[in-house]
């Protein structure tokens, strides 16, 4: 897992990119590993207290693994970490610049 | 992560929404997809594309075509002669040459050099499913504009950029009504991170091919422009052509400038002048993909307002760094100042690319030294004062001429000024001053130095005044005092023709 790489969901559309990388065993969407490359089937879907869904274009973290992934397909499943579910990474908004 | 993973995201969350021109009739962000993906079939034919071509609609295309090929996209400055473009695209080759209807047959190919019109790239063909792109890979190249010596060619790669575009722009953010007003040449940092940003926070971009004042406030209007991005220089004509016609933009929210030095008093004319405009001061770096610290809106309303000399000061900060990159200020032995003393302005951050195709100019802690000189304030506003390279040393003491030039600008009669520091066997360098009067006035040497006297310290006064009719500027409004330097340098240069002001003379008038 490196800043840059791509994580795909066994359960859903949700895909991920990683922004900030951790030394963490697995990434789950839904509650089912996800893998590195696009699934050729897709199992029946997210489990329960994994299904809030990931939103396109927004940034989740967790922050006692320093991770942090930017969704770049939404999808019903929610992304994991060990576990734990990440969270939506609020950040003030900057003024546009150029 | 890759440039055009932004585009595919941006597709993919409003596909019918315009991404290039005009609300009716122009591009949408599935059709833009749909170009960048046929770019890329040809793209990846060669090791770079090249671009020479005002902005068009063709260009935002071209740029994530090239990402989607995993080739490195390279617009190149067309107003380089064709022995520099040549030197240029020898460069890059292998590549293939875009070239736009104004510059055709301005790039000779060659065994390496392949050139094609812009119609038979941009337009259908067949699509390139996309190619797994190294986050590590260059994504841009970017001849820089050279204000410390020979051109060179910059390196972001699409970690720099993406991180840059990731931690700054919420992703489709804009509402449907945003219109981004693109003046800035596709060949500087700002006209590419423009259309990045506006793609990724789903605003329509509108491309003024090259710019004019007149035509800017024209497609402001025309396209109800809601953004938009200029450099100093820009700014001071457009509020004379709004002056004029007596237009107040009412669309327009929010205008950011930056690329040079903008005098504090241009802002303030601006900010009165459009009330309702939120202005932003961008600092960024063609090695930093673009932006590293901004001033905003409300900062700029409250330094207006503001009644002590230092919360004014605050309108010619560049504002605070972004909350993903850090900033520091080094004396000359490298050690970290205290707030409020000038040194070298440090960058570090994900964005920060500060490589060349010759070497990495990043030292081993990540760090890139931007040459620019300036201060952090005790509450973290970064202020400039210059480039590096242009401190004057006299006596041992460091000047810095920003300083200089502001005070004779004051002068009533001053219309610009430009200090440099020339060779001097007693000082080791004295000041001197370029002057351009205002239309019809008459400037006078002993008057200019008490002008200076009264305001700064004597040491500061220049010994000697040059007339000009206009000084040099970059295209992006960086005086270049390295071209004054040079000049002062070989008195037989043909651009010495204005005389060195005497000691009390009265100049003609130009």
């Amino acid at each position: 897992m490196r800043p840059g790489s791509r994580f795909y969901s066994a359960v859903c559309e949700t895909e991920v990119v990683i922004v900030r990388a951790a030394d963490v065993v697995e990434l789950s969407c839904g509650g089912v590993p996800m893998a590195d490359a696009a699934p050729a089937v897709r199992s029946s879907g997210p489990a329960r207290g994994h299904d809030t869904g990931t939103v396109l274009g927004k940034r989740y973290e967790d922050g006692e693994a320093g991770i942090e992934v930017l969704c770049v397909k939404g999808g019903r499943g929610s992304v994991a970490v060990e576990g734990r579910l990440l969270s939506l990474k609020s950040a003030k908004p900057l003024p546009a610049s150029d | 992560m890759n440039l055009f993973m932004l585009l595919e995201m941006a597709a993919d969350a409003a596909p019918d929404r315009v991404a290039v021109g005009s609300r009716v009739g122009g591009i949408g962000y599935g059709q833009l997809l749909d170009r960048a993906g046929a770019v890329a079939t040809r793209a990846s034919q060669a090791d770079c594309l090249a671009l020479l071509d005002l902005n068009g609609p063709a260009m935002p295309a071209l740029l994530f075509g090239a990402a989607a090929a995993g080739v490195p996209f390279a617009p190149l400055n067309y107003r380089q002669t064709d022995a520099q473009l040549a030197a240029a695209t020898d460069r890059l080759s292998p590549v293939l040459v875009v070239e736009g209807e104004p510059f055709a047959g301005r790039i000779r190919p060659r065994p390496g050099v392949a050139v094609s019109r812009i119609d038979d790239v941009a337009q259908g063909g067949p699509h390139t499913t996309q190619r797994s792109v190294d986050p590590d890979a260059p994504a841009i190249l970017l001849f820089t504009s050279g204000t410390t010596g020979e051109p060179k060619a910059a390196v972001l790669r699409h970690r720099h950029i993406t991180s840059y575009i990731i931690s700054t722009v919420e992703f489709a953010s804009a509402d449907v009504d945003e219109a981004a007003l693109i003046s800035v040449p596709n060949y500087h940092i700002a006209g590419l991170s423009a259309v990045l940003s506006s793609v990724y926070a789903g605003r329509r971009v509108v491309q003024l091919p090259s710019f004019s004042a007149e035509e800017w406030v024209d497609l402001a209007v025309a396209e109800s422009v809601t953004h938009a991005m200029v450099v100093p220089t820009m700014l001071g004509r457009i509020l004379d052509v709004l002056d004029a016609r007596d237009e107040r933009l009412p669309a327009l929210r929010h205008l950011s400038y930056g690329g040079g030095r903008m005098p504090g008093s241009v802002v303030e004319r601006a900010m009165r002048l459009l009330p309702h405009v939120g202005f932003v001061n961008a600092y960024g770096l063609t090695e930093t993909s673009s932006t590293i610290a901004i001033l905003g809106p409300d900062e700029h309303r409250a330094a207006l307002a503001a009644t002590t000399p230092e919360g004014r000061a605050r309108l010619t900060s560049v504002g605070r760094p972004l909350p993903s990159v850090e900033v520091e200020v080094r004396s000359a032995d490298g050690a970290v100042v205290e707030p409020g003393v000038a040194g070298e302005v440090f960058v570090r951050g994900e964005q920060v690319g500060g490589e060349y195709t010759s070497h990495s100019a990043l030292d081993d802690q990540g760090w890139y030294a931007t040459r620019d000189r300036g201060l952090l304030d005790s509450d973290g506003y970064l202020f400039l004062d210059g480039r590096a390279d242009d401190v004057i040393v006299r006596g041992g003491e460091n000047i810095s001429p920003g300083e200089v030039e502001e005070a004779l600008v004051t002068h009533p009669d001053v219309e610009e000024a430009a200090v440099i520091g020339v060779a001097d066997t007693e000082w080791g360098e004295r000041v001197e001053a370029f002057v351009v009067p205002v239309a019809g006035k008459l400037l006078e040497v002993a008057e200019l130095q008490s002008w200076v006297r009264e305001r700064l310290r004597s040491t500061r006064v220049p010994d000697r005044f040059h007339q000009r009719s206009g000084l040099p500027y970059s295209e992006t409004g960086k005086l270049l005092r390295r071209v004054l330097r040079d000049e002062l340098d070989d008195p037989a240069a043909p651009s010495m023709r204005e005389h060195v002001m005497r000691d009390t003379a009265i100049v003609e008038p130009r």
